[in-house]
């Protein structure tokens, strides 16, 4: 069975879901996805869970160039796959209730991006992880711009415009890479097996950094990211926030920190006080928020940063804490973001101080709710738990004052949260909420979906974890090695 | 060669098609007759190329590759000519017939051997543009395009040949193979005139291309030319002049690159900058084609400073992308223009609903004028920029980096105008099959470069 099945089976889906007609487009979209979802588990079950590269595949593509589409799935990219077709039918699932117009178009958009962020997860070849990088980003900016809010088309464009700066610098540093290389070519393990000099590395590292650090987002390269999530549409938001930005966690972990381990090393400290400062800073914000969108976009920022730090903290515990948290995170994140289009579309407004008192009208709703907030606060058996612990243990190691400002933000994290739950479910029931009424249908089932696996993953993390155990510990230790070698001289 | 013959017989068979008013075989004739010539010059692809009629012109790969790129591109923009001409004028035959006069004078231009011949080839295609440009004789801003294109045009060739005639008192020959010996034998005590033929060539050829600071006269006469005439300058025209400047060039200044490619340098980052910015800050659609293809005369001239001699393959690759995604941009401009009568951003507006085929075209010839990955411009993009940083030019890179960056916001100006601003509801634009064919092949021919660019990076 190669992969080629499990990386194109959307994209083939796409342009089926195109030939239906607008009622029925989002029933076709959400069969290819479950089965595309099954195919994952598939590959799962065959999956061996030691370090090596799985499934792979390697055809000449311009072999004139060195480039090839080599593409393949170790634990890393393994628990990546699962994020992507796990998220995929619950945000298709979660736009049911929307009658988006051109709704073929809308799903195809979906199934296209789902497709290159696949391929972006298990390149093994820089130029076609740069290809699929941008084949991602385009479908997003059709989908935010086209069924976005107001002010779409100027906040989009800058999205756009600002990703897209990014990843070009980072495309010079693949390059650059590649005339580096002794075979000219662009795969991976040559990446990894360059011994550049320091200034050299520190180059490629900035050139990668901007690229992924925009997209993560990184403090101070988070300016687009409020905006575009407050005006897209709830899938783009959830495709954005639940799946996209870890395109950027998985970037550094797979091709920045293991191709230029001394850059890294460098200039560790800054990026990890940058990933530390937007923790905080985004806390802040998202304190004072009255938009309830806007308030997860800012958490998002926080909750990313927690990740950005834990990677740049470069331990085992904190790349694991990592992997285990982005599935995590895009399973909370697209639950909170379902929950606030849920009532923004019953009260047509996000502002938090007119709700109140939603618990008593809508008594399932508020336990789905509960039970989400919690798993984004962390609290111990649900999901968030396990990664946000790792990647405080991680930070602790690097610097415990970091570790320490990071710890007491989880803290503010859990204020804010639980506040915004105070506010819109307990208290009296005003004039707005009291026509609230409860969840139903679809709406169960995905909340459901979460609820569940908010409560399983947090029980028992370690059916995930042990995919990518092995893949991070000699990924982290090759590094580590790098360094140590490099450092003797 | 006898691509050459074939294009210089061709118009004269057309014109006499007009005489007898058969008009409806004129187009059959000239896309036939253009597709035999792209035959023949296909088919000398491997013969060993020697100088030809007195080390006058060689057919080599170059001239080949170049010249079926031209006849392709001049194929689908007469394709879409099948009913613009009859509205401008009764005297159709005429246009064919100067258009490919243009392209005969064009195949010299890519397949000289010799300045006399790259003087000739170059006024064959100029006399020929000034009388397209003012194809309309009745309208004002046709006439002022025609003017201007020709006062600039007559200035620019009095410095080509200037130059060329102090290469030839240095170097006693306006062959190319003798010029470039002089440079090798002389490294020491190169003539100063021959340095001022060089750069009186520079400007001569720079006022062609329409790189700044010699790009004044391209708005103006692109926005007052008919579309088409437009399309053909932009495309074919652009493309002739890069390849002759390349060949000269490459063939015989290498050796002294160190003199002109600072100057080159300037040139190619001026040229960037002014084409994108002012680009930015046009409200017409077809006025923003015109800077933004200055800007592209910025990246083929970038893939000359970066590559050196070397850069035939990036920028044939470059050229090709760019030369098609023009054709679609002109293509839908021509429809959009005779339905609403104007050219600017607003009236596409509401495209993407009532012609969702020309809104999907028109949007990948933007993606791939923008160079966004899995079209054409792409790979383009992709050539240059490696083949720059393998030369260590990565500061140029930097700055075509922050130029690509510019350029997506006025090319999503019309993506955004044709999807996202639904003002009223517009009714469809009835696209002819003509049009449907070229557009529909233009935009998958570059979204399958994008995707698998082995099919015609291997040419040169």
């Amino acid at each position: 069975m190669t992969v080629l099945i499990l990386l194109f089976l959307p994209l083939v889906a796409a342009l089926a879901v195109l030939l239906f007609k607008n009622e029925t487009a989002k029933h076709a979209a959400l069969l290819f996805s479950v089965i595309e979802l099954g195919l994952a588990v598939f590959f799962i079950t065959k999956f061996v869970p030691n370090a090596s590269t799985q499934f792979a595949v390697d055809y000449p593509w311009i072999p004139k160039l060195g480039i090839y589409f080599t593409a393949g799935i170790d634990g890393i990219s393994m628990v990546m796959v699962l994020l992507n077709t796990l998220l995929v039918p619950i945000i298709i699932l979660a736009s049911y209730n929307h009658n988006h117009k051109n709704a073929n178009a809308f799903y195809a958009l979906i199934l296209f991006m789902q497709s290159a962020m696949l391929v972006v997860f298990t390149a093994l070849d820089g130029f076609l992880f740069y290809v699929s990088w941008e084949a991602a980003l385009l479908p997003i900016y059709f989908i935010c711009a086209l069924w976005g809010g107001e002010n779409r088309i100027k906040i989009t464009i800058k999205f756009f415009i600002y990703t897209f700066a990014g990843s070009l610098f980072m495309l010079l540093g693949i390059i650059y890479l590649h005339l580096q290389t002794p075979a000219r070519t662009y795969d991976i393990q040559d990446f990894y097996g360059l011994t550049l000099s320091l200034k050299q590395q520190s180059w490629v590292f900035w050139a990668f950094f901007l690229a992924f650090a925009i997209k993560m987002p990184v403090f101070p390269f988070h300016t687009w990211q409020p905006d575009t999530y407050t005006e897209a549409p709830t899938a783009g938001t959830m495709l954005l926030s639940g799946i996209m930005l870890k395109m950027g966690v998985y970037g550094a972990i797979r091709w920045m920190i293991p191709v230029v381990p001394l850059g890294f090393d460098h200039w560790q400290y800054v990026v990890i006080t940058l990933a530390v400062i937007g923790i905080v800073y985004a806390s802040l914000i998202a304190f004072n928020q009255k938009d309830g969108k806007r308030l997860i976009a800012y958490s998002s920022i926080a909750h990313v940063g927690l990740i950005a730090a834990g990677v740049f903290a470069w331990t085992m515990s904190g790349v694991q804490g990592a992997m285990i948290q982005m599935l995590n995170h895009g399973i909370n994140v697209v639950g909170m973001f379902f929950i606030m289009d849920i009532i923004s579309r019953r009260l047509k407004t996000r502002d938090l101080n007119e709700m109140g008192g939603i618990a008593k009208v809508a008594p399932q709703f508020a336990i789905a709710f509960l039970i989400i907030v919690l798993g984004t606060v962390a609290l111990p058996l649900t999901n968030g738990f396990i990664g946000e612990f790792l990647l405080l243990n991680s930070m602790y190691e690097y610097n415990i004052w970091l570790a320490a400002s990071a710890g007491l933000t989880i803290i503010l994290g859990a204020v804010y949260m639980l506040r915004m739950y105070k506010k819109v479910m307990q208290g009296e029931t005003n004039a707005l909420t009291l026509l609230f009424t409860d969840i139903t249908g679809t709406e169960k089932l995905v909340l459901g979906i979460i609820c569940v696996l908010i409560v399983f993953l947090g029980v028992f993390p370690n059916i995930v974890m042990h995919l990518s155990d092995a893949s991070v510990k000699e990924l982290v230790q090759s590094v580590n090695d790098k360094i140590l070698r490099a450092g003797k001289y | 060669m006898n691509t050459l013959i074939l294009i210089s017989v061709l118009p004269i068979v057309l014109l006499y098609l007009g005489l007898y008013k058969a008009k409806n075989a004129l187009l059959p004739v000239t896309v036939i007759g253009l597709l035999v010539a792209a035959g023949l010059a296909v088919a000398q692809w491997n013969s060993n190329a020697q100088p030809i009629y007195h080390d006058m012109m060689l057919f080599d790969r170059y001239a080949i590759a170049f010249s079926v790129i031209t006849i392709v591109s001049t194929i689908l923009i007469v394709l879409l000519s099948k009913g613009f001409f009859e509205r401008i004028s009764e005297h159709v035959a005429e246009y064919y017939a100067i258009m490919l006069f243009a392209l005969a004078g064009i195949v010299v231009m890519v397949s000289y051997y010799n300045l006399v011949m790259l003087f000739i080839g170059i006024e064959i295609m100029s006399v020929s543009l000034y009388i397209l440009a003012g194809i309309r004789k009745r309208d004002v801003a046709s006439n002022e395009a025609s003017l201007k294109y020709f006062l600039m045009g007559a200035f620019s060739t009095g410095f080509l040949l200037f130059g060329i005639a102090l290469l030839y008192g240095a170097s006693g020959s306006f062959n190319l193979a003798v010029i470039r010996d002089y440079t090798l034998t002389h490294p020491r005590n190169i003539d100063p005139l021959f340095y001022v033929g060089i750069l009186m060539i520079i400007v001569g050829l720079c006022f062609k291309l329409g790189a700044a600071p010699f790009h004044f006269w391209t708005p103006d006469v692109y926005e007052g030319s008919p579309s088409l005439i437009t399309a053909f300058m932009s495309t074919v025209v652009k493309t002739a002049g890069i390849a002759a400047f390349l060949r000269l060039f490459s063939a015989c200044f290498a050796s002294i690159a160190d003199f002109w490619m600072p100057v080159l340098l300037v040139i190619t980052v001026v040229t960037l900058f002014i084409g994108n910015i002012t680009a930015l800050y046009q409200h017409s659609f077809k006025r923003m084609l015109a800077y933004s293809s200055i800007s592209h005369a910025g990246y083929l001239l970038f893939a000359i400073v970066a590559l050196g001699t070397a850069s035939a393959n990036s920028v044939f690759m470059y050229a090709t992308a760019y030369s098609i995604a023009s054709i679609i941009a002109f293509g839908v401009l021509i429809l959009v223009q005779q339905q609403s009568g104007s050219d600017d951003f607003d009236s596409f507006n509401g495209l993407g609903k009532s012609n969702p085929f020309l809104a999907f075209v028109l949007t990948i010839a933007m993606l791939s004028l923008a160079g966004i990955p899995l079209t054409a411009g792409f790979i383009g993009k992709f050539f240059m920029f490696s083949g720059a940083i393998s030369r260590y030019h990565i500061w140029l890179v930097v700055i075509a980096v922050i130029n690509a960056i510019i350029s997506i916001y006025y090319y999503f100006k019309v993506i955004i105008a044709m999807y996202f601003r639904n003002t009223a509801e517009r009714v469809a634009l009835a696209v002819p099959g003509y049009f449907g064919f070229v557009l529909g092949l233009s935009a998958f021919v570059t979204i399958l470069i994008g995707i698998y660019p082995g099919i015609i990076s291997n040419f040169i």
